[in-house]
């Protein structure tokens, strides 16, 4: 992780993004780890939101054209079923800036290593649009808005500094010794 | 050290800790259902070879309640893989579906069937593990790989919560129920107002409830972003276990004096029955105040409102009356089911009270359509039925349908705004 830059277009969302939103249950059928589910999961990331929305997977694509999710308060809140983080790292996406995650969501995109789960300082929100460009320097702690260049400060990543840098559970459990 | 605190000290092997250390815990149980457990052995499988052992077979429950009575080909095969699974690697607690050991909803048969020990530390994959605080254990939801990596472990990566006390004071009114007082506690601190802490429920009126209403209180925990829910073990969690053949048990009570990040302190009786509205748990509302939404549909069941309890308080208020509405009466558990027959009031089982009052067939039981799920799922939305349900959550699309708003409720509240047809205080009808 240490030197990694994302460039992309950000989806901009609200508050307490629950994980019916990211990932609605009818989909829970599918199993993570089997590969062609995996994928399938990407296609139906934030299928739960309202129509309204613009389409986060267009229809007929697998991918999403959005790298990076910005949130504001409570991202993630809801289930613990990790499909939520799965779904949206299978879409394409690599990291979500959000004010602050819901326990179970920051906790489950860091044992997947399935995106970087950002804080950021500022209600990016509010800041942002959708669709625009972002530079998101993840060591660096911050995230460039490419259209005004402005730079928004993100925290630091604090105790779970070290599994993300690791790269998930397995890996740093691996690197400190506690399993082989 | 707080009763979290020392139960977290204990599994990791230290003498004490705080709030924000980070501690390898020894787990206790893991709990794993057919949403989550096919991705969790796949995350084992990977990561420790096809060949791998769990760690203790004896300490793994399987209990698959999401998806099973569907058609859906895919929910099939997941409970495909737990059945294997659970051969293969001679977990003895795996509650097959089809077989008379299908228990229904995970959170509820847990305790049912003795697994359940205050003290001790229990992770489930599934957010709502946390119910299991109300029998004085630290009980909280993980993620699959979390899972997997206990599943070949035993351990668990945690940080220590600190811990925000609710004290609760008073005796609880008849027309009042735990879930007002979750449903109370909730809008006050809204949907993350406890993240990353512990909630410890204490106070007279926490003291008078019964086991299944501190369910209720703790399994709505997460509700508020807590990492878990507890209520310290007494008489009433003692013989709650006993009855259930639990035995050797090692209750934990936090020390006197022990820091909290916060007290809070109720009143109970000046709280009154409240909904939840569309489309967060912290959405407070009083009944009285909303007694013109009409509703299309009502909904009794989950691990948080489909308990024996819960049943025997919407009975009361059903008995010789007639819902306005459709209403659906899902039993959490097959131990709950066989209640709503032996359980009477006034000479009447539940199930006569139901029927008579013109609720749907009574379901089989299982989450059915407290988390939406495959089309045929019973009782889910498909409309925009405005939902009154004594579950857990209602966000967007929750039981369903994305235009379905759903309120939250306790199951008196409900039970009262099925016969009127639109959100009732119980009071009206009790
Ligand atoms: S009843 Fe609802 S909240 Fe409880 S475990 Fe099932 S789906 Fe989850």
């Amino acid at each position: 992780m240490k030197k990694d830059i994302i460039k992309g277009k950000v989806y901009v969302l609200g508050d307490n993004i629950d994980t019916d939103l990211i990932i609605p249950a009818c989909y829970l059928n599918l199993v993570p780890t089997i590969p062609e589910e995996y994928e399938k999961l990407g296609t139906y990331a934030m299928a739960g939101l309202p129509d309204e929305y613009p389409p986060f997977v267009r229809p007929g694509e697998s991918k999403s054209e959005y790298a990076i999710v910005i949130g504001g308060k409570n991202f993630g809140c809801g289930s613990s079923r990790e499909h939520a983080p799965v779904a949206m790292g299978a879409a394409g996406v690599r990291a979500v800036v959000a004010e602050s995650y819901a326990r179970i969501f920051f906790r489950n995109a860091i044992a997947t290593g399935e995106l970087y789960p950002c804080e950021s300082v500022d209600r990016l929100c509010d800041a942002f649009r959708t669709g625009e460009d972002a530079e998101l320097d993840v060591a660096g702690s911050s995230i460039v808005q490419l259209r005004t260049g402005r730079r928004f400060e993100l925290r630091s990543l604090g105790s779970a500094a070290p599994v993300i840098e690791a790269g998930g559970i397995f890996q740093y459990a691996r690197k400190t010794g506690m399993i082989g | 050290m707080t009763i979290t605190e020392k139960i977290l000290a204990a599994a990791s092997g230290k003498a004490s800790v705080e709030p924000g250390d980070n501690i390898w815990a020894d787990v206790n149980v893991l709990l794993t259902h057919d949403v989550c457990g096919p991705g969790a052995i796949g995350v084992f499988k990977r990561e420790f070879g096809e060949k791998a052992r769990v760690w203790n077979p004896d300490r793994i429950v399987i209990i698959p309640d999401h998806y099973i009575f569907t058609k859906d080909e895919k929910a099939r095969r997941n409970i495909d893989i737990l059945r294997a699974f659970a051969a293969e690697q001679g977990i003895k607690h795996y509650y097959d579906v089809g077989t008379p050991s299908y228990k229904g909803v995970c959170h509820v048969a847990l305790p049912e069937e003795g697994h359940v020990r205050p003290g001790e530390v229990i992770v489930g994959t599934d957010s709502h593990t946390c119910t299991r605080g109300a029998l004085g254990a630290f009980a909280t939801g993980i993620g699959n790989t979390d899972a997997g990596f206990v599943l070949g472990t035993g351990k668990i990566l945690l940080r220590v919560p600190a811990t925000l006390r609710f004290v609760l004071n008073g005796r609880l009114p008849g027309y009042l129920m735990a879930k007002d007082i979750i449903l109370r506690i909730i809008g006050d601190i809204g949907v993350d107002g406890a993240s990353y802490r512990a909630m410890e429920f204490a106070g007279e009126a926490v003291a008078g409830l019964n086991a299944e209403e501190r369910m209720t209180i703790c399994n709505m925990a997460i509700e508020a972003g807590a990492k878990n829910g507890i209520v310290e073990p007494d008489e009433t969690t003692i013989s709650y276990l006993t009855e259930r053949g639990v035995k050797e048990l090692r209750p934990v009570i936090g020390d006197p004096g022990a820091k909290v990040e916060r007290v809070t302190e109720y009143d109970v009786d000046s709280f009154e029955p409240c909904v939840a509205e569309p489309h967060l748990p912290s959405n407070y509302a009083r009944a009285r105040d909303r007694n013109d939404v009409k509703i299309d549909r009502a909904y009794l069941g989950s691990c948080t409102g489909g308990k024996i309890t819960d049943f025997l308080a919407a009975a009361g208020i059903m008995n010789g009356r007639k819902v306005a509405v459709e209403t659906y009466i899902v039993p959490a558990t097959a131990e709950v089911a066989s209640s709503l027959d032996s359980e009477k009031i006034g000479g009447k089982s539940l199930s006569a009270i139901f029927r008579e009052a013109g609720c749907m067939d009574i379901a089989p039981p299982s989450c059915a359509a407290c988390l939406g799920g495959p089309a045929d799922t019973f009782g889910r939305t498909h409309g925009n039925e405005v939902v009154i349900s004594s579950t857990n959550r209602n966000f967007v699309g929750r039981m369903g349908s994305k235009l379905a708003p759903i309120y939250l409720a306790s199951p008196l509240t409900v039970a009262a705004s099925a016969v009127n047809g639109r959100i009732t205080d119980p009071r009206e009808l009790l």
